[in-house]
């Protein structure tokens, strides 16, 4: 064995081989995969050897790993369709319709870009939440949830500025509305707007500036801000450990099994199960192509893209200077900073924090559930009969008033469940944030699907 | 080889030292601040050349005589409608929503201008009579010469609600149809 290695070295093409990785091709022994997980580039986000532990599907669901992968097809699919589309309003229909009609796979390339951007921001949103419900984001992860949070927001532009690329009606509206919520930020707003439309208008200098951005500037964060993102898993230690309880001493000592097979063939079958299903769903639901874009005909009614359909949806309600700027502010800050709050418990590695914290999480999910639906419900038809708030100004009567209300409520609901359960702040908090992501996931649907002509509430079958 | 030992500097040379630090600081900070001169005049919206006629440069719009009372016209090409108000003024109104920047139609049925994205509706004046839209819509500079209206698109006025003085009357008498 020994002497045809020697052997093998002699060769030119065998030399080449060892040059770029003195391992075997396939790593028969424990000791050569663990040096095949340390020695190879891309394997090397992964320890050797990992806790058995956090193998489990259910501890992680395999969600960031998913996100990895629908963010490789994103690049993949999308330089393919950098060859094919033409980024002028002029030409940019056109060309769509040509790579769908008659480029090869060209439909299937676009479905499969169209759509894993949209699984992208639903998978990426998850592994927020269990992220959040195992506790995974005390010292020392809490600078990586901040990361996190800019990875989303990367994602979301990327999502936006491709929304407007296709240039059918749809597009066209949707950005129009959508940059016209930007012009109600307090004082930057209206540089902001023209900033991004390149102009008073969605138009050429619209088209180039969001091209640039989907395509180069956007990818090139994400990319970066990704591979920050697994650098800090990694050195804090890998994905946080689960426990069972708070009581269950977390143990350094436990089994470690090795990466290679054990993790790899999970996430290698997580991927494949991703991929074939993006692939599948591809194959049988085309992404819409409306009309060409009319800049003098606004349809009926106009919808912002479905993940900011929560904001407009709170658009309908509250003053824009609230529903676009302070709300979004204060949602934001208070889920960037969760971290950093000084917690009863470091609840690393436990589901919902305790049993009680599960059972408080299901009753502010359902109590914000109603809430949410019984708020919009008596805004659309019975607050316009209220004739004192007809009698004061918008800004206050549609905008501080109900934002302050809501803010001193959310203080009030933390109070509350905090002395009803007798819990501990880790628990109390975690309701308050659950309370909120339910009412967005809430606002969000009704938005994007309980909203038909001129933004009435409709079924949409 | 010969390899420096010692890192530590005399006391003298430090003042000297920090001295330079502070320029190259101040270098740095300048060299940022050039980049970031740099990078937004290359990427400040331009000054777009406008044809005769269109969107951003002066309009006409027609002979005062054609256009009868209370009535409101469309003008695609300049992105306004001409209402000719009851009394006779002229108002030059932006066809985009004060709310987000929809095209909103003009209604004749109703006399309103009714947007199609979240229903907001605005009466003759542009003034905002059904909410979202807070604001009546934005005005463009109207002039009389000639007994020829003429409407300046490259001057968008921004408003809260109608006023007297925004209409533009036509001097000469008998105008008044």
């Amino acid at each position: 064995m020994n002497t045809h290695t020697e052997n093998d070295q002699k060769h030119f093409i065998s030399r080449f081989r060892r040059s770029i990785s003195p391992g075997p091709i396939i790593p028969r022994t424990d000791k050569e995969r663990k040096s095949a997980v340390i020695n190879f580039f891309a394997l090397h986000i992964h320890p050797p050897t990992v806790p058995e532990t956090v193998l489990r599907f259910t501890h992680t669901f395999g969600l960031g790993g998913m996100a990895l992968v629908l963010i490789l097809i994103q690049f993949g699919t999308g330089i393919l369709l950098k060859f094919a589309f033409e980024p002028t309003p002029m030409t940019a229909y056109a060309s769509i319709q040509s790579l769908q009609t008659k480029t090869p796979f060209g439909q299937l390339i676009r479905n499969l870009h169209h759509w894993s951007a949209s699984l992208l921001v639903m998978i990426i949103f998850l592994h927020m939440l269990r992220v959040y419900f195992t506790g995974a984001f005390h010292s020392p992860r809490q600078f990586n949830w901040i990361i996190g949070w800019a990875i989303f927001a990367c994602v979301l532009a990327a999502n936006f500025t491709g929304y407007l690329l296709p240039y059918d009606q749809l597009a066209y509206w949707a950005v129009m509305v959508s940059t016209g919520m930007l012009g109600y930020i307090p004082v930057i707003g209206p540089t902001l707007q023209s900033f991004f439309l390149g102009g008073a208008d969605v138009g050429p200098a619209t088209m180039r500036i969001f091209f640039a951005f989907h395509t180069a500037l956007l990818p090139v964060i994400v990319l970066i801000l990704a591979g920050f993102h697994f650098w800090r898993v990694r050195k804090a230690g890998g994905v946080v450990v689960p426990r069972a309880s708070l009581a269950e001493i977390s143990d350094n000592n436990q089994v470690r099994v090795p990466v290679l097979p054990n993790l790899l063939m999970r996430e290698t079958v997580t991927a494949l199960v991703l991929i074939a299903g993006i692939l599948a769903f591809s194959v049988f639901f085309n992404a819409t192509l409306g009309d060409p874009a009319n800049p003098g005909l606004s349809p009926n009614p106009t919808k912002a893209p479905w993940y900011f359909a929560g904001f407009q949806e709170l658009l309908l309600h509250i003053h824009p200077a609230f529903s676009v700027f302070v709300i979004p502010l204060a949602i934001t800050l208070f889920l960037m900073l969760a971290p950093y709050i000084n917690f009863d418990d470091n609840s690393e590695g436990v589901w919902f924090v305790s049993p009680k914290g599960r059972r408080m999480a299901i009753i502010s999910g359902v109590l914000s559930v109603l809430l949410t639906l019984v708020l919009i419900l008596i805004d659309d038809y019975a607050a316009t009969g209220i004739k004192i708030l007809n009698s004061i100004p918008p800004e206050i009567s549609q905008g501080a008033l109900p934002t302050f209300i809501l803010m001193i409520g959310m203080g009030l609901f933390y109070r509350l469940m905090k002395s009803r359960f007798s819990a501990t702040n880790n628990e109390a908090v975690q309701s308050v944030f659950v309370f909120i992501m339910t009412a967005l996931i809430v606002l969000t649907i009704v938005g994007a699907v309980f909203r038909g002509k001129d933004m009435a509430l409709s079924l949409p079958w | 080889m010969v390899k420096k030992q010692s890192t530590e500097h005399p006391p003298v040379q430090s003042e000297r030292r920090s001295f330079l630090n502070t320029i190259w600081m101040v270098l740095g900070a300048v060299a940022l601040g050039e980049a970031a001169w740099l990078i937004t005049s290359f990427l400040k919206p331009r000054k777009r050349k406008i044809h005769q006629g269109d969107f951003g440069g002066a309009i006409t719009a027609g002979p005062v005589s054609s256009f009868t009372n209370n009535t409101v016209t469309a003008f695609p090409r300049g992105r306004f409608y001409l209402s000719r108000l009851d009394d006779g003024g002229f108002l030059a109104v932006s066809r985009q929503c004060t709310h987000l920047g929809c095209t909103i139609p003009w209604e004749e049925k109703e006399k309103l201008f009714i947007c199609p994205c979240h229903a907001s509706a605005f009466d003759i004046f542009g003034n905002a009579v059904k909410s979202p839209a807070s604001r009546a819509l934005d005005i463009f500079k109207v002039y009389i010469e000639n007994q020829t209206v003429y409407v300046d698109t490259g001057q968008m006025i921004k408003r809260s609600e109608f006023r007297k003085e925004q209409a533009v009357y036509s001097t000469a008498p008998g105008s008044k149809a």
